[in-house]
């Protein structure tokens, strides 16, 4: 896990250079432009929709079934096509781990 | 060398609280435990569910945490208070926690002749403890006898940005003067556990760390559901933590960077120096108390939207990363981190906060926890009621 600094100027944080979402540090409008450093950069990005503090955003148009890296690591899947700026959270991720679910929809499938 | 004060048990042992402790071993003798709890101030009770119709290792279980509530030397002394037809066997009990050479007196209820003879005698008996106990002077001891569980609860995405991190470096400054960490939850290292395995001090550690998760991710897939809503919980969701990876690649960090020592089952006591992961559910309340049992001192515990959460015999320090919930729970909130976030302290400031209040919790002031009382307790179980 790279190490990252915190900044009371920035309104987002990308924990690690491999990620492809950003963590909101305050609560953020759709429309509005965040900022958030990258490699040591300012960069900037327009968000969707409202958006809460704690919550992610895409930092790239992520295709449906594509890892969603944070802290440099994965925290799911998409399971749809996630655009650029859009809120990442329950509604279009999945986690891919302790799915006992996936076994019964298996088990149905086959049967 | 970091100075505490505490108190020297007989067996040569260290608390730094000196209850007189109450334990009903079955839950048939809960109403006798608090009555008798409601009379003697400098009791603490441990009302609980279990102790009957249990069989095999669940049954061992429960055995095991009740001995260790009451071999935990920030116990004094120990009031059993058994039915007498139970599962659990108050002699062994009673005789297990003696070996510690500190005081203990077993009633039993259908020898004593039902609930009032019971609490009658059980308040004298319990009073004659709290005077045995009351003049056991703090003394100096060093931080190396401190065993500190980490543990979160209530988490958020501030968990894993500043809150853990920030109590990762207490853990370090802890480990550094010798000291002992004890980390908990296998549900939330699940997606991590690799990051952590590559901290074991040998290869019996690392598989002993992936055999927890894989019978836990067996129970889960046995059961046939998706973990997300159970945990992460509805309050992790609507904190911003979308899945079990998510929140556990946040969770990870509150150990340090310490080498893994060993991994430990569930309530099993803690025998070495340095950071031990205990094998137990993420269930705030039978974590924390599974650690309690285990011999940890205190819980160094952080909260993302916030959790009153305490224990009958060892302290829990709330810390939190979130600057609304240290406003909206101040009743409960011991440490705020927050300034992390917004770049006006570093993350090693905030451990050294962290860690002084360690310190002072382990030299006798009291945490929020333990001002209002909160003193949640329960047993993880691991079998069927027969």
């Amino acid at each position: 896990m790279a190490a990252y600094d915190f900044n009371s100027e920035m309104s987002s944080i990308v924990l690690d250079r491999k990620d492809n979402v950003a963590t909101l540090l305050r609560d953020v409008k759709a429309g509005e432009n965040i900022t958030y450093t990258f490699e040591g950069k300012l960069q900037t990005l327009m968000v969707k929709s409202d958006i809460r503090f704690g919550h992610k955003v895409a930092l790239y148009p992520i295709p449906k079934g594509e890892r969603i890296l944070k802290y440099g690591e994965s925290i799911g899947a998409a399971t749809e096509f996630i655009d650029r700026g859009e809120h990442v959270h329950v509604h279009n991720i999945e986690g891919i781990r302790g799915r006992g679910d996936a076994r019964i929809q298996k088990e149905v499938k086959n049967s | 060398m970091t100075i505490i004060k505490g108190y020297k048990r007989p067996d040569g042992s260290v608390g730094i609280r000196n209850h007189v402790l109450l334990m009903p071993t079955v839950i048939c003798s809960n109403q006798v435990v608090n009555r008798i709890g409601q009379q003697v101030s400098g009791t603490v009770a441990i009302p609980h569910q279990h102790g009957c119709s249990q069989v095999g290792k669940d049954k061992e279980r429960t055995h095991q945490v009740l001995v260790g509530m009451g071999k935990n030397p920030n116990v004094g002394a120990v009031l059993i208070i058994s039915l007498g037809c139970e599962v659990m066997n108050a002699e062994q009990i009673r005789n297990e926690i003696m070996e510690t050479g500190k005081p203990v007196i077993w009633l039993d209820i259908q020898d004593e002749g039902g609930t009032i003879k019971t609490i009658q005698k059980g308040i004298e008996a319990a009073k004659e403890l709290v005077k045995q106990v009351q003049d056991v002077p703090r003394v100096d001891i060093e931080l190396s006898e401190l065993i500190v569980g980490v543990k979160c609860g209530g988490s958020d995405a501030t968990s894993g940005l500043c809150s853990n991190p920030a109590l990762g470096k207490a853990s370090d400054l802890l480990v550094s003067e010798n000291g002992t960490i004890v980390m908990g939850e296998t549900t939330e290292i699940i997606g991590a556990e690799h990051i952590l395995a590559e901290k074991a001090v040998s290869a019996e550690v690392h598989h002993k760390l992936f055999d927890c998760i894989r019978n836990f991710e067996k129970e889960i897939d046995r059961m046939g559901v998706d973990m997300r809503g159970g945990n992460p919980s509805p309050g992790n969701i609507e904190g911003g933590l979308s899945t079990i990876e998510e929140k556990s690649l946040g969770c990870i960090s509150k150990a340090g960077s310490s080498s893994l020592k060993g991994v430990v089952e569930y309530a099993e006591p803690i025998k070495g120096k340095g950071f031990y992961f205990m094998d137990s559910p993420g269930n705030d309340i039978e974590c924390v108390s599974g650690m309690a049992a285990a011999g940890v001192h205190l819980v160094c515990f952080t909260t993302g939207v916030g959790t009153p959460t305490g224990n009958p015999i060892i302290p829990v320090i709330k810390i939190t990363g979130n600057e609304r919930t240290a406003k909206r729970m101040e009743d409960n909130i011991d440490i705020d981190t927050s300034a992390v976030l917004q770049g006006k302290e570093t993350l090693e400031q905030a451990g050294e906060r962290i860690f002084d209040e360690i310190v002072s919790v382990a030299s006798g002031s009291l945490t929020k926890a333990e001002v209002l009382g909160h003193q949640e307790f329960s047993i993880n179980r691991i079998g069927i009621s027969l």
